[in-house]
């Protein structure tokens, strides 16, 4: 704005760009208008739901939802109803975390093998790019019967004789890596701190500024505090719950990974093409290797890559319906995302406040993700 | 003069216009008719599809709009449902289950139109069960909804020479199930009981409830006589661990069919489901009733016949009562139960309904009908008879919870909880 606004104040052009500003106005207005009312008007509704007790038979008596603050938010958090809320938060960040790393690996991976400059190479990327034409719900349903225990991928082995495969895949009740829901605060905790610390680390690194100084006092205060306080006791939850990472889930991100990993190589494959052969080949003149080429000059090229798809990623992990719902059948709690619990509570239940409570929190999570990406974003059109 | 011919004129024409009203209203109905219903697959949609086609036969002025929502057992459709009702666009009319699902939202919304003239009207009140009457009306005796057919949630299914194979019986009660039934058929390689995805083991849970409680103390957990975690109501939760104990261990990669399937493939003795099962077996399995594939009542619950049904009703503000009404009392006559029933595999809500012709109802239905006119009536929790659909949202993460930790005392806690926070029992 601040740069448009010295623009503007050149005089001799000033009435010609105020008629293209009108029109730049009036023709953005609609959509503004739609957006604003569509999007946002319904996020702040679905907001204010989430902050009500209503419900379908109080909505069909015409009856005003009671406006109960932040109860659903701490029913979830602490009500023994909502263990399937809690059970959720703790699948999605498993899989988003294992969903995210396999499809970059594998994507980058395959786009490395491409840019090889392999014959037919239109074909092979036409074949890993192809599952993600398809819907999720196609894919659920196909690796539900790849899956199948008795008769699926199980059964592969013995083909050619071995022992047929034990591992139940999304029906697995198994878990590892266990912990009790009211460890939450402490592990949240000690997460951010280990962030704060890295960060500050860095800062000094690279800029040697006083902000380090701050972020590592912060860091440390937040480990002292997790450590001499008793975090654990903001979760009012009296049965202890067992969490952890459930095995089923690597089914979901196997089937999730097979759709999606094409994708993030053709993003890498764009990348690749688009770092001039010049510097490979200095790289090469000053004696790198090939495998050292790779590491030291296309990766670190590929950085702004990699936040996009990991942001692209992200958001469709956090935000995953289908394809639990088609491999899970809606109800299998070893694979069961928010997105599930939030259709079930509103349209199964008609309980359409914890329904928005459920959304909202998903909201806010698939925020975390996508606001840090729009201010760097932000940040580097002004800077240009 | 003048005025009197006028008055003429207007008399002639009141009387031409109350004739050609009557004729209206009797015999040449006409404008649309919206059918909202889930049933969109199979023996259901065919049912309704005969259903249509019949009524239109004698009333072919009226437009029928067949708007069914597949999916989600009902779920997507109930959505739909509500978001019309919400916005003042309700359909003609809609299938909803008898009982709770009916009374705890739709009436006490408020938003149904009583039909006991059309009741009175057709004998029906004589004609339908009263246990069945009182799941379809609220305490001051207005009944709100035409019941089309009954299912049976308390069927054990298994095929007999099987079992003679293994050794086996079939059980009188879960104690026998599961200490002699389950150790017999688990040595012989056999899976003892099928089970299949979450909404099948809480169709589960409601046979072992009310084989474990007895009608009274089942009915009790809804009226609020029996508590849910009073030591007997801690107990179904026990026993039904042990009894899922003795299922297959992939119950969540299975559908219902599936389940059933298994039975019929002899790689598991017995299931429990409704009796839409029987359409299963016999349509798409092709086996013979008595010696293919056969059943009792699921164990304990000998003598008790426990419901669900399926019944249409008139929401307030429905663009064209008129049809619905005349659709209502097409859809609760014995002639409209026996093209419906055969066709989806259910039993007649009407008892006049020609239930002994063999060649319409099979030797199953010839059978439950027995039990459905002789048994103790009880409505089925996990298709809606007694329960909200608020509850049972909730009861099916208990139902998982339970299946992920097999933890019976917190099972029945988060049941006590669930049903105060729900208005069950209050």
């Amino acid at each position: 704005m601040a740069a448009q606004a010295t623009v503007s104040s050149a005089p001799p052009r000033r009435r010609r760009f105020n008629r293209d500003r009108l029109t730049a106005i009036l023709m953005i207005l609609p959509s503004l208008i739609f957006i604003a009312i569509f999007v946002y008007g319904f996020i702040a509704q679905t907001g204010y739901t989430s902050l009500t007790d209503s419900n379908a038979l109080q909505q069909l008596s015409r009856l005003p939802a009671n406006f109960i603050g932040f109860s659903n938010y701490n029913d979830m958090i602490n009500g023994t109803l909502n263990e399937r809320f809690r059970t959720d938060m703790v699948n999605t960040v498993f899989f988003t975390v294992l969903f995210i790393v396999t499809c970059l690996v594998l994507g980058i991976g395959l786009a490395i093998l491409l840019d090889q400059k392999v014959k037919g190479e239109s074909i092979f990327r036409t074949i890993f790019l192809f599952p993600m034409a398809l819907s999720f719900v196609v894919t659920g349903v196909v690796w539900k019967w790849l899956f199948n225990p008795t008769s699926g991928l199980n059964a592969l082995p013995t083909l050619i004789g071995l022992p047929r495969g034990e591992f139940r895949w999304f029906i697995s009740q198994e878990s590892t890596l266990n912990f009790f829901w009211q460890d939450v605060p402490t592990i949240l905790g000690f997460a951010v701190a280990a962030i704060l610390v890295l960060a500050a680390v860095y800062f000094w690194i690279k800029k040697r500024s006083m902000v380090a100084a701050f972020v590592m006092a912060g860091g440390l205060l937040l480990v002292a505090l997790v450590t001499f306080g008793d975090p654990n006791s903001l979760i009012t939850l009296e049965r202890p719950e067992q969490k952890g990472f459930n095995l089923a889930l690597i089914a979901l991100v196997v089937a999730a990974a097979w759709q999606m990993s094409g994708y993030t190589m053709a993003m890498y494959l764009a990348g690749l093409r688009g770092i001039p052969e010049e510097l490979r080949e200095a790289a090469r003149v000053d004696g790198a290797s090939e495998f050292g080429v790779y590491l030291r000059v296309v990766l670190p090229l590929l950085a702004p890559i990699t936040l996009s798809a990991m942001i692209i990623l992200g958001h469709i992990s956090l935000k995953i319906f289908d394809l639990a719902y088609t491999m899970g059948g809606g109800d299998n709690l070893f694979i069961d995302m928010p997105g599930l619990n939030m259709y079930f509570l509103t349209f199964r239940g008609q309980d359409f406040a914890r329904g928005a409570t459920v959304a909202m929190v998903m909201l806010v999570m698939v925020a975390f993700v996508i606001v840090p990406y729009l201010i760097t974003q932000l940040r580097g059109e002004k800077s240009l | 003069m003048k005025f009197r011919k006028l008055a003429a004129l207007g008399v002639t024409a009141a009387a031409a216009l109350g004739i050609f009203g009557a004729v209206t209203a009797q015999d040449a109905l006409s404008g649309d008719l919206e059918i909202f219903s889930w049933w969109t697959g199979g023996g259901e949609a065919a049912g309704l599809e005969a259903l249509i086609a019949s009524f239109t036969e004698t009333n072919p002025g009226v437009n029928i709009i067949n708007s069914a929502v597949a999916g989600g057992s009902g779920v997507n459709a109930r959505a739909v449902l509500t978001t019309r009702m919400l916005g003042g666009d309700p359909p003609d009319t809609f299938q909803v289950h008898a009982g709770a699902e009916l009374n705890d939202l739709w009436v006490r919304a408020g938003l149904m139109e009583p039909l006991n003239d059309i009741f009175e009207a057709n004998g029906w009140m004589e004609q339908y069960p009263q246990g069945l009457l009182d799941l379809i009306s609220d305490d001051a005796g207005n009944i709100y909804s035409v019941p089309v057919n009954i299912h049976r949630s308390n069927v054990l299914w298994y095929v007999p020479g099987n079992l003679e194979e293994w050794g086996v019986t079939v059980p009188a009660n879960w104690s026998e199930f599961v200490d002699t039934t389950c150790p017999a058929l688990q040595a012989a390689g056999v899976t003892p009981l099928a089970v299949g995805e979450n909404w099948t083991q809480a169709h589960l849970w409601e046979s072992v409830a009310l084989a474990e409680l007895g009608v009274d103390g089942y009915n009790g957990l809804w009226s609020g006589a029996t508590s849910w975690t009073s030591p007997e109501a801690v107990g179904v939760w026990e026993t039904f661990g042990q009894v899922l104990a003795c299922s297959n261990d992939d119950r969540n990669a299975l559908s219902w069919q599936d389940a059933s399937r298994q039975v019929a493939d002899g790689e598991a003795a017995f299931n429990i489901m409704g009796d839409w099962a029987a359409g299963y077996f016999l349509v798409d399995l092709a086996l013979e009733p008595g010696t293919g594939f056969s059943w009792a009542a699921s164990p304990g619950t000998d003598g008790t016949f426990m419901m669900l049904s399926d019944t249409f009703g008139l929401p307030v503000g429905a663009p064209n009562a008129t049809n619905v009404r005349a659709w209502l009392t097409f859809l609760g006559s014995a002639e409209a139960q026996d093209i419906f029933n055969p066709l989806k595999g259910s039993l007649p809500a009407n008892t006049t309904a020609d239930i002994g012709n063999a060649e319409l109802y099979n030797a199953y239905f010839q059978d439950a009908y027995a039990d459905w006119t002789g048994n103790a009536i009880v409505g089925s929790q996990a298709h809606g008879a007694v329960a909200s659909p608020a509850f049972t949202n909730g009861f099916s993460g208990i139902i998982a919870s339970y299946g992920a930790d097999g933890d019976a005392s917190s099972a029945a806690a988060n049941t006590a909880t669930l049903a105060l926070q729900t208005g069950i029992g209050g």
